[in-house]
């Protein structure tokens, strides 16, 4: 029971309370560049959950089983980074040949996240907070819905604000950056409501 | 040193494994692509318009790949890409019927006036559905921009409260046309030079009220002209493009200059 009620305190802490881009400012760029559609918004976002779910399925158990045993903690970031891109790659030959329609809607964007900093976030904390197998898993689910959340809501802000009349010196990138800045603010909001719920 | 030796035999064997990997990926789980349908993708303009009548230039390139597509259908690449594609594609080469888009309104500020002051959504779509938009003229250029805003090579720009087309960049992709809440934007052959600024459809006098550069369907164009390429119907004149030869007699007639040389 008590391991369960962590469990969900992690997915949700993940999502809501350290969301990744909206707190934790990591995976800016595609947040960013890939916002304007909701489709589009939906597709990156589903690619990242992907992508976050098999890097920590795999950077895991290296971290534990090649790293901690030979003492190359130090060597962490450039294996993971290593790892992730080989990975991703391999993952994207895989979908291409056996699942045709699933590479054709994240194809596009499976290249963009190889190096995602977001993605290699995410590995790299689920090693630093020390959570197991499972723990880390349920994370990197969590920080992936986290990421899609951040994406559908932005792109909504971002399509009001194609249809507002805007000053000429804030159009483009700087009124996008305030309306970020105002919707990670509400964000903070959630903080410390996950650990009082499970309380 | 020996700690070295470690980091570097490890992260060289990770490496290893990842480049076996992937290279035997690539090997036994290739999948064969009609390298046409890349070829054909890279002569198309990637304007993604439209205008051929498919989702984008990489679903035309695919069609044609597949065959049983005519070749000619990409206005803005006109007969260049054409011909490119009938190489690729093995296939005698058509000429494209080039096309320009024209707006049928010339209601400029001092023309017209306004019905109404507008602080809405600042598009034409939205202002013409409250009341058919601000403007006197029901039938005329709302001057918001909706179709500046789609134009993919920025052709159109807004001028004295109507949307003015460059015939020089136009590519004849017909965005505009399709966005346009009035459908006062046509295409027109590209050899076209004589053009119907107006699409008024009321009786001259009800039409010279909102605007002074209305047609008011006088219907001296239709009687000057000599190939009898103008009709006016409805209290518009309409040229018939199949039969103008641009002659311009009927644009020196036009008393309100609703007739212009493009």
């Amino acid at each position: 029971m008590e391991n369960t009620k962590l469990l969900i305190s992690i997915l949700f802490g993940s999502i809501l309370v350290n969301n990744y881009v909206l707190s934790q400012f990591l995976g800016i760029c595609p947040f960013l560049g890939v916002s304007k559609k909701l489709n589009q918004a939906t597709g990156m976002g589903i690619a990242v959950i992907f992508v976050m779910l098999v890097a920590t399925a795999v950077t895991w158990p290296i971290q534990k089983f090649i790293l901690d045993q030979t003492g190359l903690e130090y060597m962490q970031t450039i294996i993971f980074i290593l790892v992730i891109a080989a990975l991703v790659q391999f993952t994207e030959i895989v979908l291409k040949k056996f699942i045709p329609a699933l590479h054709k809607s994240l194809g596009v964007y499976l290249p963009l996240i190889t190096t995602n900093c977001a993605v290699l976030g995410v590995t790299i904390n689920n090693i630093t907070d020390g959570y197991d197998f499972l723990q880390s898993i349920i994370s990197s689910l969590g920080c992936g819905l986290g990421f899609l959340l951040a994406m559908v809501l932005f792109s909504g802000v971002r399509s009001r604000i194609d249809e507002t009349r805007i000053p000429q010196y804030l159009r483009g990138l700087p009124v996008t950056l305030i309306a970020a800045s105002f919707v990670s603010l509400a964000f903070f909001g959630f903080g410390g409501i996950v650990e009082n719920l499970l309380k | 040193m020996n700690e070295i030796l470690i980091a570097l035999l490890v992260v060289a064997a990770i490496g290893l494994i990842a480049g076996v990997l992937l290279t035997l990926a690539s090997h036994f789980l290739r999948v064969e692509e009609d390298q046409r349908a890349a070829e054909l993708r890279a002569c198309l303009p990637g304007v993604n318009c439209g205008a051929c009548g498919y989702a984008g230039c990489d679903d035309y390139a695919k069609a044609l790949a597949e065959g049983g597509v005519k070749a000619n259908l990409c206005i803005p690449g006109a007969d260049e890409v054409a011909v490119q594609v009938a190489a690729i594609l093995g296939i005698a080469a058509e000429d494209v019927a080039e096309q320009v888009a024209v707006v049928h309104c010339n209601g400029t500020c001092d023309a017209t006036s306004k019905k109404a002051i507008y602080d809405g959504v600042y598009s034409c779509r939205a202002a013409s559905m409250l009341y058919g938009g601000p403007d006197a003229c029901t039938y005329g250029c709302l001057g918001c921009g909706d179709c500046a805003d789609v134009c993919p090579v920025d052709a159109i720009c807004l001028k004295d409260g109507i949307a003015r087309i460059d015939r020089r960049i136009c590519i004849g992709c017909g965005m505009c046309v399709k966005t346009c809440p009035k459908e006062i934007i046509s295409l027109v052959p590209q050899a076209a030079t004589t053009a119907v600024v107006c699409s008024n459809k009321e009786k001259g006098a009800v039409a010279r009220k909102v605007c002074t550069n209305a047609c008011i369907a006088c219907k001296k164009c239709e009687k000057n002209c000599p190939e009898g390429a103008i009709k006016v119907v409805n209290d518009l004149a309409v040229i018939d493009y199949a039969k103008c030869t641009g002659c311009g007699v009927c644009v020196e007639g036009c008393p309100t200059h609703c007739l212009v040389t493009l």
